[in-house]
């Protein structure tokens, strides 16, 4: 939706000023787990303990009740299962996944979109013996909490992440344990350190724990032909991995649908920046879709019910340029939003386009009306795009993500500006096959040469 | 609505490692702050096929430096003196990682605007060099990884790093 009309726009202002009801109580249960995982499940004291007894108590009545209940009086008498983790890690996720359920509810409606609905999956075929390592890992990070995660216990998780990334069917699961850990061998000690990321840290070890059961949905994917109109370009970063995902509209026949894109390469810590794209080499037509908005035609092409392109070249034909902000407000307020995987209901995984004009911008972020400053997510402005917290700062038309992290914010894909009296525009991925700007272009061929130099060792090292 | 920041603990998406900072790699093509040790991988001056594998410990401040063909470093050769090897190995990380983080990993106590090679006590330390070496190997191993379309969820909690300011 394009909150053009002051209507459009003081209803989203609305949904943002407003916290669904009961959330406060809900992030209170999280919170108590989430405390409980910090200090370990070993050495529970009687607050603790009393906040995973009233986690069980809010299940009461509901499908996990007895589960949660059982696990919570098992792990409080010392016994720590898998069985037991598993209980604690879906009670965890239920209250999240109801969170952002709320979230995405006053967002859509407020934008008046309409999102299709969830068609069950399939289970993916099992991984056995390399998630059992995973579990133990996890396992091992919970009795010690993250407070006791020394560097040996950070190591740990080396040779399940080895045998997760030899499976391509393991990626995901590889690439969240490999980031996670990654974290906690640079914070270690943790005893040590002077803040935790609480949320964020029992955010990743229940995703893993979710991720290495047997069992887990498949993709339920199913073919799409259509034309693919770019929204904007989001890019995520940890050491060993560099994804760029693409917001798109894809038209097939009447209907317009929103989709994610996504190509992910592996690569090392000392690769970032704008020469991390050199590691998506082998994707040039998704590379000229961001660096150039073109329009690609897709034939074939599989699409999850969670609304994900699976992107494949040998299917996609790039077309002519088109301006993703005449995308935007032409097509989005139109378009039907995917439904949401229930295991990837969660507050921090809520990522909806919007595009925004017409509001004040300043540091503290975008004034849309109705009394609401709108948070703008600097720390989400990467360095491998050509935009700035500072022509954010200077915009008046802004394509972004709404999130929620603890409040609203937008992340910038793209913004129009005036930047010394000059209109100037700037999206994400315009770098995608290096960038346009000398200086910044200069830069990029030094670090560049970082690829060519470990391809090199890795040539006379690596098949010895 | 506020403008108020949230907590860092209560943020799903807090920034837990600093950015890299780019450098060049060609002398010291790996370096990592792990298992309690500053430990590199330094290009040989004179051999492309040689490298050295250096590291120091944290808190001891214990060396280590060998060739990957397991033969002692002959600057440092048991030694409690750094060798060049080790010099260029300090001097990468604190490009990396800053000064600030690689003093801390190593309990190292730098003085404003001095280098953690000036702060470190030094002792010999036992030969690490095939467990450096193999995690080089792990790390060169990613550049060979099939890149991968399918949907990665997680990766929400893992923006793209910002320009280091």
């Amino acid at each position: 939706m394009v909150p053009r009309g002051r209507g459009g726009a003081l209803m989203l202002a609305d949904a943002l000023h407003a916290a669904p009801d009961g959330l406060a109580e809900t992030f209170t249960l999280v919170e108590g787990l989430d405390d409980a995982l910090t200090h370990g499940l070993a050495r529970l004291d009687e607050e603790r303990a009393g906040a995973l007894e009233d986690l069980a108590a809010a299940f009461s009545g509901s499908p996990l009740a007895d589960r949660v209940a059982d696990s919570v009086g098992k792990i409080l008498a010392g016994t720590v299962t898998d069985e037991h983790l598993i209980a604690l890690a879906g009670a965890r996720a239920a209250l999240l996944g109801a969170a952002h359920d709320a979230l995405l509810i006053s967002v859509d409606t407020a934008l008046g979109r309409t999102r299709a609905g969830w068609t069950a999956v399939p289970a993916a075929a099992d991984a056995g013996h390399l998630l059992a390592g995973s579990r133990s890992w996890l396992r091992e990070l919970a009795i010690a909490g993250w407070r006791g995660v020394d560097h040996e216990l950070a190591a740990a998780a080396a040779q399940s992440v080895q045998a997760l990334l030899a499976d391509p069917a393991q990626r995901r699961l590889a690439v969240l344990l490999d980031g996670f850990a990654g974290e906690l061998r640079a914070a270690a000690p943790v005893a040590t350190l002077d803040r935790v990321p609480v949320r964020r840290w029992a955010d990743l070890w229940t995703r893993g724990l979710l991720l290495s059961q047997d069992g887990y949905p498949a993709s339920g994917a199913v073919p799409v032909t259509g034309r693919l109109l770019l929204l904007g370009v989001d890019l995520h970063e940890h050491p060993t991995v560099f994804q760029a995902q693409a917001h798109a509209l894809v038209e097939t026949g009447d209907e317009v649908r929103l989709v994610r894109t996504s190509v992910a390469a592996a690569k090392v810590d000392t690769i970032t920046g704008p020469s991390a794209w050199r590691m998506l080499a082998g994707f040039p037509i998704f590379r000229l879709m961001a660096a150039g908005h073109r329009t690609v035609d897709v034939e074939d092409a599989l699409l999850t019910p969670a609304g994900d392109l699976i992107w494949d070249e040998s299917r996609a034909t790039p077309g002519e340029a088109a301006d993703p902000f005449t995308t935007a407000r032409v097509r989005l307020a139109g378009a039907t939003l995917p439904a949401v995987a229930p295991l990837d209901r969660h507050p921090a995984a809520v990522a909806t386009p919007v595009l925004l004009e017409g509001y004040a911008a300043s540091e503290a972020g975008f004034d849309i009306g109705g009394g609401v400053v709108l948070a703008v997510d600097h720390d989400r402005v990467p360095a491998a795009g050509p935009l700035t917290p500072a022509i954010v700062d200077a915009s008046h038309a802004c394509l972004g993500l709404l999130r929620w992290d603890g409040r609203w914010s937008v992340q910038p894909l793209a913004v129009q500006a005036i930047v010394k009296k000059k209109q100037v525009t700037a999206h994400v991925g315009e770098w995608a096959n290096g960038p346009a700007e000398a200086k910044a272009a200069k830069a990029e061929a030094v670090a560049g040469t970082a690829v060519d130099v470990l391809r090199e060792r890795a040539g006379r090292l690596l098949r010895k | 609505m506020t403008t108020d920041g949230v907590a860092y603990e209560r943020r799903s998406a807090a920034p837990v490692v600093a950015p890299t900072r780019p450098r060049k790699l060609a002398k010291v093509p790996f370096v990592e702050l792990a298992e309690g040790r500053l430990q590199g991988v330094v290009s040989s001056g004179s051999d492309i096929e040689r490298v050295y594998v250096s590291s120091v410990t944290a808190g001891e401040h214990g060396l280590s430096c060998n060739t990957n063909n397991n033969r002692p470093c002959g600057g440092l050769s048991g030694g409690s003196w750094a060798c060049k090897h080790i010099q260029a190995l300090v001097a990468e990380a604190e490009l990396q990682y800053g000064t600030e983080r690689v003093a801390r990993y190593l309990k190292a106590e730098v003085a404003d605007g001095g280098s953690v090679m000036s702060a470190l006590r030094t002792t010999s330390a036992p030969n690490r060099a095939a467990e450096v070496f193999s995690s080089f190997l792990r790390h060169l191993a990613y550049l060979e990884l099939p890149a991968s379309t399918d949907p990665l969820p997680e990766l929400q909690w893992f923006p793209a790093a910002g320009a280091v300011r």
